[in-house]
């Protein structure tokens, strides 16, 4: 048995979120407020010293004229947050959201073309070489699953007809791929117990060896 | 003759320009073996603005060019490279490059085709933004998943419980987050016509500040300004795990009657799905992370499938705008299937004009 008082305090917490499969309890609520508490206050610090401290705080003050006041902007667009503790100016920080929201979609929607349509259609089409052998079975497989895949994903036409019946077999596409995926994951999770049962049996109580 | 065999020839043909279609601060180096040579390693030195040659890196005979990277930009530099041949023996340095200006570009040519779709799509979504708008009536097929959020809501009415919201983990930057963003509103109007309280716990202070604004503008448009409460959009953690385990202890003790799990979910998507159940929580998820999806279909009523997700504030507000964004999805996909097919076809006729479209550099 572990006589390190860490070892202790994690086997408790980790019990104590255990217990919550029995019922929500008195002992959950607490390792639960623990967790919360203590991650936000480890993201805060974190935070502070590798996002503000280096990316801001220290170009601003060490960087090369004119760029660093460059870094006013974006202090500016930030700042704009706080607005909403001022209920009378709190439609400023509609400057903040609109820079950010339009600035992730500008970057992932490029991104997500190249990602998700580019790679993937280049993959699908077949050609010569992926028609000979073993794999031609498997990338015949992958073409029609993903022809009539995109069909079931296909809002501007009632699924009757054709396209109701290529629609048909793309849900069946999607579910085996979700039946392998849950498969797989399950197992994924399945090591995560095991993670932490070792934890349990062999750092906390030193049953296994 | 003879001194002459006995030095080492240098590296010809030493040229150094700026990296193409780059955001700037790298050159280019590239060279030859003198002829007749067996290199073993190369070693490169730069000059910056005529200034001493410094040692940059060593490297193996057959690599033939080099990206010198952490540059500044405008400054002019020159390079001069010497080899060390199998037997250990050590070459002249080489007549020095031309000087090089490393400078960023503002189009990466590799990309041109990229930006071709990306224009060509945004046509189509203009297009079809203005046909609806003009009154034309768009077509979408019923999604079953989104017709149960109705009832979803009623359910939580009729009940007098709060209607439960998580938003996923992801930020403003994933796709997921900002449909589910789009779906929170009109939700959230329902909620307020309703009288039923809206609990949205967030894990990104971004999307928490947006989602009090959608929420606050759904109770504005539903004429309910004075149900909203601030206090039920909350920041909760950033750390996963925690996140899941505050939003199970809020399932415990507020007992929503309905449960809507919309966005990027990661590993705790089960953990959610299941204490909802426990909860007897009517529940809908709905989100595009593959590996999730099969979790949410084992715990939930309803599940929203990937694609499903982008439509589905478009299906629920029938707003024109976005009725317009999911007719021209709907055209790309249309014509996606069509290059694969004729993609497939010319390729196998040896003419790969629409596989190399979809390559990029």
């Amino acid at each position: 048995m572990s006589t390190n008082p860490w070892v202790w305090v994690a086997a408790f917490l980790t019990l104590a979120i255990y217990s919550f499969l029995y019922k929500d309890n008195p002992v959950y609520r607490f390792a639960e407020h623990i967790f919360m508490g203590v991650s936000v206050g480890y993201g805060l610090v974190l935070f502070w010293y590798n996002s503000v401290i280096p990316r801001l705080w220290e170009p601003l003050v060490k960087g090369t004229e004119p760029t660093r006041f460059f870094l006013l902007i974006p202090i500016l667009i930030g700042a704009l947050t706080f607005s909403l503790f001022v209920p009378r100016y709190s439609w400023l920080v509609k400057y903040t959201l609109a820079f950010v929201v339009g600035a992730s979609a500008g970057l992932s929607i490029p991104l997500s073309f190249e990602t998700n349509i580019f790679e993937q259609v280049r993959s699908t089409i077949l050609t010569r070489q992926m028609l000979s052998g073993w794999g031609m079975v498997s990338n015949l497989i992958m073409f029609i699953g993903v022809i009539v895949t995109l069909a079931y994903f296909y809002f501007s036409m009632e699924h009757k007809g054709v396209i109701g019946k290529t629609a048909r077999i793309g849900r069946i596409y999607i579910m085996i791929a979700f039946g392998a995926s849950f498969g797989y994951t399950v197992m994924a999770r399945v090591s995560l117990l095991i993670g932490r049962m070792q934890f349990l049996l062999h750092d906390w109580l030193g049953i296994i060896k | 003759m003879l001194l002459y065999l006995l030095f080492v020839s240098p590296p010809v043909n030493v040229h150094a320009y700026d990296t193409p279609d780059d955001a700037g601060g790298s050159i280019t180096v590239e060279w030859s073996p003198p002829p007749g040579v067996e290199v073993k390693f190369y070693e490169v030195y730069r000059s910056c603005e005529g200034g001493p040659y410094e040692f940059i890196g060593k490297f193996i005979g057959s690599l033939h060019s080099y990206v010198d990277k952490g540059l500044e930009d405008g400054k002019k530099y020159t390079y001069r490279i010497r080899l060390i041949d199998v037997n250990g023996d050590t070459s002249e340095f080489s007549m020095p490059s031309s000087p090089a200006v490393p400078s960023p570009q503002w189009f990466k040519k590799g990309k041109l085709n990229l930006f071709i779709a990306v224009v060509l799509y945004f046509g189509f979504l203009i297009f079809f933004v203005q046909s609806a708008k003009t009154g034309k009536r768009l077509f979408i097929r019923r999604i079953a998943g989104l017709d149960a959020l109705d009832e979803a809501v009623g359910r939580a009415t009729e009940m007098g419980r709060p209607i439960l919201y998580v938003p996923g983990l992801g930020t403003m930057g994933d796709v997921a987050t900002i449909a589910s963003v789009n779906i929170l509103k009109p939700v959230a109007k329902k909620a307020a016509e309703y009288e039923t309280p809206i609990i949205v716990p967030n894990r990104d202070p971004i999307v928490m500040t947006v989602a009090q604004q959608v929420v606050k503008e759904a109770y504005l448009e539903a004429g309910r300004p004075d149900a909203y409460r601030e206090d039920n959009v909350f920041y909760l953690t950033d750390s996963q795990f925690a996140y899941a385990a505050g939003v199970d202890g809020i399932m415990m003790r507020e007992r929503p009657a309905t449960n809507l799990f919309m966005g990027m979910f990661y590993a705790e998507s089960l953990i959610l799905a299941e204490t909802g159940n426990m909860t007897g929580a009517i529940q809908i998820a709905g989100t595009d992370a593959v590996a999730q999806l099969p979790f949410f279909i084992a715990a939930c009523d309803y599940t929203i499938i990937g694609e499903e997700l982008y439509a589905a504030s478009a299906y629920l507000s029938q707003d024109p705008k976005l009725v317009g964004s999911l007719k021209a999805q709907d055209l790309g996909k249309a014509i996606l299937m069509f290059l694969l097919l004729l993609g497939s076809i010319l390729s196998l006729c040896n003419i790969p004009l629409i596989l190399n479209f979809f390559r990029t550099l």
